[in-house]
C-alpha cells in the first residue's frame, strides 16, 4: 500500500523505498489499464487474476497478484462477490426478524454474529443486565462452541489448501461433533438464529446435558488427532513457519485483532478484557505468542480449542444446576413468546404454549400477535457492542428511531478489516506463500462483504 | 435508559421544533409504512431525536478524556468538539469535520488516551436532519486503557466530504471505502476511494435511505407479494 | 420427460446405459461454493456424509474438468458474470443443481445485491431448497442429478427428445396460472 508520505499526520516510516521499481496502485475499474501497462513493461513481471471462483480463496475472494518469476511484488484483494445487502435489508425487518440476516454474515461462525447483534439491541433497550443467567450460559455454550468450528474449518481447509485432504476430514468430522449438540438445542447445524434479544430462543432439551458431556472428549480427541497430524510435520512446518509474518507495529497499524493480534504478542481477548454474558465468571486462559507467523496462529487455534471445550465444560455444569429456570427476559413486551416442541406430526408450537395464549391469557395472546407481527420497539438512539469471533473484534453498530426496525445495524467484520493486511502479508514473499496467508488471515466472504 | 424525547405533535412545523445539537433520526408518521393506514394513528406524526448533548460532569471516565482533548486541542476546541453525548454508557462526540483528523491524531498518540483502533467507519443516513444527513460514526478502542468511545461527523447531502482519517488510522481504508460505496460520503485524502462491495461501474449509493431496496415481487400460482420496502408494514 | 418420448435404436441405447452409468458414477462438481451452502456441501464431502462413495468428492477447481456446477449459496451482482463464465468453460455434458433457495430464487434477499435465481444466469436443472440444505439433502438432490445423467440421450435422438419436452413444457400451464390451488 503506497502511504502518501506528506501526510503530516501519519507515523515516520519504518523503511523508505528508493522509488526505483514501478509502482502500481489497482483499486478494481482500472485493471485493464494496469495489466496493459504491466505487459508493456515486459520481463518476468506476470500480472495475473487469483479469480473469485477459486478452491483456496476461502469464499468469493478476488486478488489481483503481480508476479516476477515467483516472488510477488504487489497482490490486492477485490472484494464484494458476497455482497448481500443483510444490513439495508434488516432496516426493513423487525428487531428479531434481523437475528436471522445477520446470523448469515459469518456463516462459520453463525451465533457470534446474532449474539454481537442481540446484544446491541438489548443495550438500546437497557434490559443487558436483565437477560436471565441460563440464557447467558447457553449463550456462552453456543458460542463456544461454534469457536470450535470454526477454528476447524480454518485449520481444515488451511490443510486441505495446502494438500493435505486428510486434515480436512478430520478437522470436519470434530466439526460434526459440535453440530450434533448444536442441531440437538437449537434445531438447525448453522445459521440458527437461536440467540435472539431478550435471551435465547428456547431452552435446551431434556438429555442436552448427557450429550454434551459426551461430546467433549470425542472432539478432544479430534483436535489431538490434528495437532499429531500437523505440528512436527516437517513440510508443514517448512510452508508455516515464518511465512505471512505480521508484527506488532502492522498489527496496531491496521487494527488487525484476533489470532493475528495474539499471535504477534499482545494478549487481547475481549472476552476477557471487556467481559459479556458472564464470561468474567469462567476459568479460561488466552492462548498468545511471540512468532507472529501462521504456524503460531495455527497453534493458538489449537489451544484456543481446547481452552472452549473447558468452557463447555463449565457451562454444562451450570446448565445442570440451573435447570427450570427462564431463558428469556421476563419483561413480556420484549420476551420472544413462541414456544416449539417435537410432536407426533413434527416440529411446531408446543401444545402447552397454545393452551396458554388461547386458554388462560388474554395479555400473553396479544402479546404474542403483537411481537410476532408488529415486533418490541426499542427507543432511539445508538449503541455499539462488541464480542470477540474466532476470527478477531466483531462490532455491531446499531441505530434506532423508536421503532420496530432497526434504522441503520451496521457490523464490523474482523475479516473485512484484517483482509487489509493481505498485502502486507505476502508481498515480498512468494506465491504459494499467498495461499498459506489467506488461510491464516481466517476470513469469511460473508462477513467482508455482508 | 436513554432520556430520549420522543415527542409526538399533530404535525407541526418541523424546522421550528429542532434543538440544538440534536439529530432529528426521523419524523414517522402514522402507524404504517403505506397511505393506507387503517389503524386510527394517521394523524400523529413524532419527531424522534437523538438524546440531547450531555452536562457535565459526564461520568466515570469521559470527563476526564474530554479535559485532556480539549487541552490538546486549545483554542480549536469549542470549533472542533460540536456536543458530546453520553447515552447508555458510552461516550459520543460530535466533531466538526475540519477538525477531525487532528482530533483522531490526539486520540491515538496522547498517553492519556492511546485509541489505537479505530473499528472503521460507519455511515448513518438520517434525510430528515436537513443540512446534516449524512454521519460518518467512527468508535475508536483504546486496548491500553479498555475503553471505546464513538466520534461522529455530520455532514449534509449537498456537500458530503469528510477528510480521510486513514493518515492516522491506516486501518480505515477499507472502511472508508465501503462508506464511500454505500452512502457517497467522500473521503478526501483517501488514496484510492473507489468502489468495493458494489461492482465498479454501479450507478448510486445502495444504503441510503433514498435507494430503494430493490426486491422484485414474488409471484407464486398467481398471487404477488410485493418486495419487502413495499409491502404494507408496521412503522 | 422420457414417457413421452420415442425409444432409441437399439446399438444407441446401449450406448446411453453405458455413457449413463459412466457419467453418474464419477460425476466431479465444479467448485463453486459461495457463502453458508458451501460449508454445507464441503461438510457433505467430508467423513460423516461422504458423497466420495458416489463418485463426487473430487472437486475440481477448474471448471473445464468438472461435469456438474453445484452453485452453493447467494450469488451476488458482481459475481454473476463470473458464474456465467465458469459454466460457459464447462465441456458438454454438465448440469447444474442450485444448492439453497438463495441459488434457487434469491431465497430471504430479496434485494438490489443478490440475483433472484442462478437461472437467470445459467440453465438449471435441480433446485434444491434449504437454508442451508441438509448434508442429506444434498445427496438426495445428487442422486436426483445420478438420474438424470444415467438417463441423458445421446447423439440424433437427444434433439428429438429437447423437441418433445419443450413443446410439452409450452402446451403446460405456467405455475403462475395455477391458481386456486392451496398445495
Amino acid at each position: 500500500m503506497t502511504t502518501d508520505n506528506n501526510a503530516p499526520h501519519a507515523t515516520s516510516g519504518l523503511g523508505d523505498d528508493d522509488g526505483t521499481a514501478p509502482e502500481f496502485t489497482v483499486y478494481g475499474g482500472d485493471w485493464s489499464d494496469v495489466a496493459e501497462e504491466a505487459a508493456r513493461l515486459g520481463g518476468q513481471r506476470l500480472v495475473f487474476n487469483m479469480g473469485p471462483q477459486h478452491p483456496s480463496t476461502h469464499g468469493v475472494l478476488r486478488i489481483m497478484l503481480e508476479v516476477e518469476g515467483e516472488n510477488v511484488t504487489e497482490l490486492r484483494a477485490g472484494i464484494g462477490y458476497l455482497h448481500t445487502g443483510i444490513e439495508k435489508n434488516m432496516e426493513f425487518r423487525t428487531w428479531t426478524q434481523g437475528v436471522t440476516f445477520c446470523t448469515r454474515m459469518d456463516y462459520v461462525a453463525s451465533m457470534f454474529n446474532e449474539a454481537v447483534y442481540c446484544m446491541g439491541v438489548e443495550k438500546l433497550l437497557g434490559i443487558t443486565d436483565d437477560i436471565p443467567d441460563r440464557a447467558n450460559v447457553l449463550r456462552v455454550l453456543m458460542m463456544e462452541l461454534t469457536r470450535i468450528g470454526s477454528h476447524l474449518v480454518a485449520i481444515g481447509t488451511g490443510g486441505n489448501e495446502m494438500g493435505a485432504t486428510t486434515v480436512m476430514t478430520t478437522a470436519f468430522v470434530g466439526r460434526e461433533e459440535t453440530f450434533k449438540v448444536i442441531e440437538h438445542i437449537t434445531g438447525l447445524r448453522t445459521n440458527n438464529a437461536y440467540i435472539r434479544p431478550g435471551g435465547v430462543a428456547s431452552d435446551m432439551p431434556d438429555d442436552s446435558v448427557e450429550m454434551i458431556r459426551g461430546m467433549i472428549p470425542k472432539v478432544k480427541e479430534r483436535l489431538d488427532e490434528l495437532a499429531y497430524l500437523q505440528l512436527e510435520n516437517p513440510i508443514f512446518k517448512g510452508r508455516l513457519q515464518g511465512v505471512a509474518v505480521l508484527d506488532l507495529a502492522s498489527c496496531m497499524a491496521l487494527g488487525v485483532t484476533g489470532p493475528i493480534l495474539r499471535s504477534a504478542g499482545v494478549p487481547y481477548d475481549l472476552r476477557k478484557s471487556e467481559p459479556y454474558a458472564g464470561y468474567e465468571t469462567y476459568d479460561f486462559q488466552v492462548p498468545t505468542s511471540t512468532e507472529a507467523d501462521a504456524y503460531s496462529r495455527v497453534v493458538l487455534r489449537l489451544e484456543e480449542c481446547y481452552e472452549s471445550l473447558k468452557i463447555v465444560a463449565q457451562c454444562v455444569d451450570r446448565l445442570e444446576a440451573s435447570e427450570g429456570e427462564p431463558v428469556m427476559v421476563a419483561d413480556k413486551k420484549i420476551a420472544w413468546p413462541a414456544q416449539l416442541s417435537v410432536g407426533d406430526d413434527g416440529q411446531g408450537n408446543s401444545f402447552e404454549h397454545i393452551r396458554h395464549i388461547m386458554g388462560e391469557s388474554m395479555e400473553a395472546l396479544i402479546h404474542h400477535f403483537k411481537l410476532v407481527t408488529e415486533g418490541f420497539p426499542v427507543p432511539a438512539g445508538q449503541a455499539y457492542a462488541a464480542v470477540e469471533n474466532p476470527k478477531g473484534m466483531l462490532g455491531c453498530h446499531v441505530v434506532s428511531d423508536g421503532g420496530t426496525k432497526p434504522w441503520r445495524a451496521h457490523f464490523r467484520d474482523p475479516g473485512f478489516n484484517n483482509l487489509q493486511a493481505l498485502s502486507m502479508l505476502t508481498e515480498g514473499g512468494q506465491v504459494a506463500d499467498v495461499v498459506v496467508a489467506i488461510a491464516t488471515i481466517d476470513m469469511v466472504l460473508g462477513g467482508v462483504d455482508r | 435508559m436513554s432520556d430520549a424525547k420522543d415527542m409526538a405533535t399533530t404535525g407541526a412545523d418541523v424546522s421550528a421544533v429542532l434543538p440544538e445539537g440534536r439529530t432529528l433520526i426521523n419524523v414517522r408518521k402514522g402507524q404504517f409504512v403505506s397511505d393506507a393506514d387503517t389503524s386510527g394513528y394517521e394523524g400523529l406524526t413524532r419527531f424522534v431525536y437523538s438524546p440531547e448533548a450531555a452536562k457535565r460532569p459526564y461520568g466515570s471516565w469521559f470527563d476526564q478524556v474530554v479535559d485532556v482533548l480539549q487541552e490538546l486541542l486549545g483554542d480549536k476546541a469549542d470549533a472542533a468538539i460540536q456536543s458530546v453525548v453520553v447515552d447508555r454508557d458510552e461516550l459520543t462526540l460530535h466533531i466538526a469535520r475540519e477538525h477531525l483528523v487532528e482530533v483522531c491524531q490526539h486520540l491515538r498518540d496522547d498517553q492519556d488516551l492511546r485509541f489505537e483502533f479505530c473499528l472503521g467507519v460507519s455511515g448513518v443516513h438520517y434525510p430528515a436532519d436537513a443540512g446534516r444527513e449524512l454521519h460518518a460514526v467512527y468508535p475508536i478502542q483504546s486496548i491500553t486503557h479498555n475503553r471505546r468511545l464513538r466520534v461522529e461527523v455530520s455532514v449534509s447531502d449537498a456537500d458530503p466530504v469528510i477528510p480521510s482519517v486513514t493518515a492516522v488510522y491506516p486501518a480505515n481504508n477499507w472502511h472508508e471505502r465501503e462508506t464511500w460505496d454505500f452512502f457517497g460520503i467522500n473521503f478526501t485524502g483517501h488514496p484510492g476511494l473507489a468502489r468495493i462491495e458494489m461492482p465498479d461501474d454501479w450507478v448510486g449509493h445502495p444504503q441510503r435511505k433514498d435507494y430503494p431496496l430493490g426486491g422484485i415481487p414474488i409471484e407464486y400460482k398467481g398471487a404477488e407479494i410485493p418486495s419487502p420496502d413495499q409491502r404494507r408494514q408496521y412503522r | 420427460m422420457n414417457d413421452s418420448s420415442p425409444t432409441p435404436p437399439f446399438i444407441v441405447g446401449q450406448l446411453e446405459d453405458f455413457a449413463g452409468w459412466a457419467r453418474a458414477g464419477s460425476m466431479w462438481p465444479a467448485t463453486f461454493g459461495l457463502a453458508c451452502c458451501a460449508i454445507e456441501m464441503m461438510g457433505t464431502g467430508t467423513s460423516r456424509f461422504d458423497i466420495a462413495r458416489f463418485g463426487m468428492e473430487v472437486f475440481r477447481g477448474s471448471p473445464r474438468q468438472a461435469d456438474i456446477m453445484i452453485v452453493a449459496g447467494r450469488v451476488s451482482q458482481k459475481m454473476a458474470p463470473i458464474l456465467r463464465q465458469v459454466y460457459d468453460q464447462m465441456a458438454e455434458p454438465k448440469w447444474v443443481l442450485a444448492m439453497g433457495v438463495c441459488a434457487s430464487s434469491g431465497g430471504m434477499f430479496n434485494n438490489y445485491a443478490i440475483v433472484q435465481g442462478v437461472d437467470h444466469v445459467v440453465p438449471v436443472d435441480i433446485y434444491l431448497p434449504g437454508c442451508p440444505p441438509r448434508p442429506e439433502m444434498l445427496i438426495n438432490a445428487l442422486l436426483k442429478v445420478q438420474e438424470l445423467a444415467s438417463e441423458k440421450p445421446m447423439l440424433r435422438h437427444r434433439k428429438e427428445i429437447a423437441a418433445a419436452a419443450e413443446a410439452a413444457a409450452l402446451a403446460a400451464t405456467p405455475t403462475s396460472d395455477m391458481k386456486g390451488l392451496l398445495r
